[in-house]
């Protein structure tokens, strides 16, 4: 019988255990290598060995994605007044104190003006780390500003997406901002402003619910967790187990949810390359487009 | 009446309403004056029922608004007009039943009606899954409304559902996308477009038939980001605190009218909706009537633009001066 002529594997830990002095060595959280930080750092935080790509912070994205020193942040001083004065545990209001002195933002986004590869765009970025990018008034505000500013200045829009969804504090108020932001994006439609929307490691909810997929281009980071509902509801609703890579960006890839998934080090590009095709389209009406041609600076 | 056909609170009510008729038929058969008994008895009974219909809690109005007895779209739809001509299917993968959608006539109006439709036992919940829809759920709404646009009807769409269905088919499908196009889609539609929550607001699953010129709610519907055990079960990590959870999202429709959400709260009769279907069937016909004759007289351009405003301004935070 199989049964007894199975070959016991033997236990083993996982991962040996390595001794790494502070601040010097990171651990891939995927496939367990030990990585050297400043190698990590060059590599924008992607594993060499896996290719996993680690949660990085809003400044990164900014080096990553806008040409150096060109971004302006934009809608500033906007803050949560917590409406409802909402109280689980914990006081919301504590919570929101919590995470703007932890990630010195104000809210889970943040807006303002850059070029990219040489292009004028705007840009929205999610901050993760500031209540697990969860979507208020204030986030719906400024995602809804930024598009505002897309739309007046005839600029491309991208916007970086990583959420939890909408913001359960602000209740319905931040339903309705999944309303406000696809409203705004209809109009920026009708006016033809290009939008590319970025989906990176998690986004769920009611962000993926609204602007993260309405992007005429839709771009995912390896590996990304996107949904609507997340993996843990799924799985105590249906009671069963979820297929291997289910709901990650190559799963939404095969059932035909995103463009393309693009690495790190190769979005700027990549977007650079989309917005070239569609400015160029955007920018003129068949006749300017014919006065146009050979001219050089057909940038937008 | 069945035991699972009432709430712990309106116990009182219908001991109250038991006693009366049962006071009726006694009269009837042995032929005993109970006119003075029956009628301070009516009284009662009435009294009660407002004092415990004006003191509910947030956990009331949730239980409420998923009455077991609750009137769902096809119980209005049939009530509002017999002319109902249902059209189904997404055209692209199938037709889900969470969904219903079809011509009726509002009084002299034509119109797109749209609403979540939930079962009424455990063979129709099966069926129509618990009003929890599926991507082809709302790519149906989208294709009936987008038809209402290309013939310019008005459009009316009923919300009652716990929520978009959490699934392997659903995800597969791109529920996400499918609620998203919805409120891009809704927020340009040329017609007008009245939305009323009947039962439960669930989410997105619920804003997704929601992005209107005017936003009605009945009297004892909800309407929320999550669920209160949802939440309760996130926020509080113990999910018996649905209670303080329901309190706290403010789910009510005074309190989303008070936070500019909601535009109108539509009464309800004394004895609660799913007590009278006739007499709340016609308030809400009457208030569907009002607003689409209101909307009637916009123009396109004007219903475009007054109703992404009302969006825009939805939000409470606080600005420091430039």
């Amino acid at each position: 019988m199989s049964w007894f002529k199975r070959s016991k594997k033997s236990l083993k830990a996982t991962a040996p255990k390595k001794n790494m002095p502070d601040g010097l060595w990171q651990k891939c959280q995927y496939c367990g290598e030990i990585l050297y930080i400043k190698e990590l750092e060059k590599a924008l935080w992607v594993c060499s060995k896996c290719g996993y790509h680690f949660m990085i912070g809003t400044d990164q994205y900014i080096e990553i994605l806008c040409d150096s020193g060109t971004f302006e942040e934009t809608h500033t001083g906007i803050r949560s007044v917590d409406p409802l004065e909402f109280k689980d545990v914990k006081k919301y209001s504590d919570r929101l104190k919590q995470s703007m002195s932890k990630t010195g933002r104000e809210d889970a986004v943040i807006t303002g003006f850059a070029k990219l590869s040489g292009r004028d765009v705007v840009i929205a970025i999610m901050d993760f780390s500031f209540m697990g990018g969860s979507m208020g008034s204030v986030v719906g505000e400024k995602i809804a500003r930024a598009m505002n500013d897309a739309t007046k200045y005839r600029r491309p829009l991208i916007i970086v997406s990583r959420s939890g969804g909408a913001r359960m504090q602000e209740s319905i108020l931040s339903l309705m901002q999944m309303a406000k932001t696809a409203a705004m994006l209809a109009k920026m439609s009708e006016e033809r402003i290009p939008y590319i929307s970025v989906l990176t490691n998690p986004t769920t909810g009611g962000v993926t619910a609204s602007y993260g997929s309405l992007g005429d281009v839709i771009i995912a980071e390896p590996r990304a967790l996107i949904g609507f509902a997340g993996p843990r509801v799924i799985k105590q609703t249906i009671g069963q187990e979820l297929p291997d890579g289910f709901q990650r960006s190559e799963f939404l890839l095969e059932h035909g949810m995103i463009d393309m998934i693009c690495p790190r080090d190769g979005l700027r590009d990549r977007i650079g390359d989309l917005l070239e095709f569609f400015c160029v389209a955007v920018a003129a009406t068949p006749s300017e487009a014919d006065k146009n041609e050979g001219e050089s600076s057909a940038v937008s | 009446m069945k035991a699972n056909q009432f709430l712990d609170f309106e116990k009182p009510i219908i001991e109250l309403e038991d006693k009366i008729t049962e006071l009726n038929r006694a009269a009837a058969v042995q032929n005993v004056p109970v006119d003075d008994e029956v009628k301070r008895l009516t009284e009662k009974a009435r009294k009660l029922r407002s004092e415990i219909y004006s003191k509910l809690t947030a956990w009331q109005y949730v239980q409420l608004a998923r009455h077991p007895l609750r009137p769902y779209t096809i119980d209005y739809i049939r009530e509002i007009s017999d002319d109902f001509v249902e059209l189904r299917g997404d055209r692209a993968f199938a037709d889900d039943p969470s969904i219903v959608g079809g011509l009726i006539s509002i009084g002299d109006k034509r119109c797109m009606i749209i609403g979540h439709q939930k079962g009424r036992n455990t063979k129709e919940n099966i069926h129509r899954n618990f009003g929890m829809p599926h991507p082809e759920g709302y790519r149906k709404a989208l294709r009936l409304m987008k038809l209402a646009e290309k013939f310019r009807r008005p459009i009316v769409t009923l919300i009652d559902t716990p929520g978009a269905y959490p699934g392997i088919g659903a995800e597969e499908r791109g529920q996400a996308e499918a609620i998203a196009r919805n409120l891009r889609e809704m927020a340009a539609l040329r017609v007008p477009t009245v939305s009323v929550v009947i039962g439960e607001g669930g989410s997105g699953g619920a804003l997704a038939l929601g992005v209107s010129n005017r936003i009605l709610m009945l009297e004892y519907s909800i309407y929320s980001v999550i669920s209160p055990e949802g939440c309760a079960a996130i926020l509080w990590q113990d999910p018996a605190k649905n209670r303080d959870a329901a309190e706290a999202l403010h789910l009510t429709p005074k309190h989303l009218v008070s936070l500019g959400v909601v535009d109108r709260i539509v009464k309800e009769p004394e004895v609660g909706a799913h007590r009278d279907l006739s007499a709340m069937a016609a308030e809400l016909k009457r208030a569907i009537y009002e607003e689409l004759n209101y909307l009637g007289h916009v123009d396109e351009a004007a219903l475009i633009e007054s109703r992404r405003e009302k969006y825009m301004k939805i939000g409470f935070f606080t600005e420091d001066s430039p």
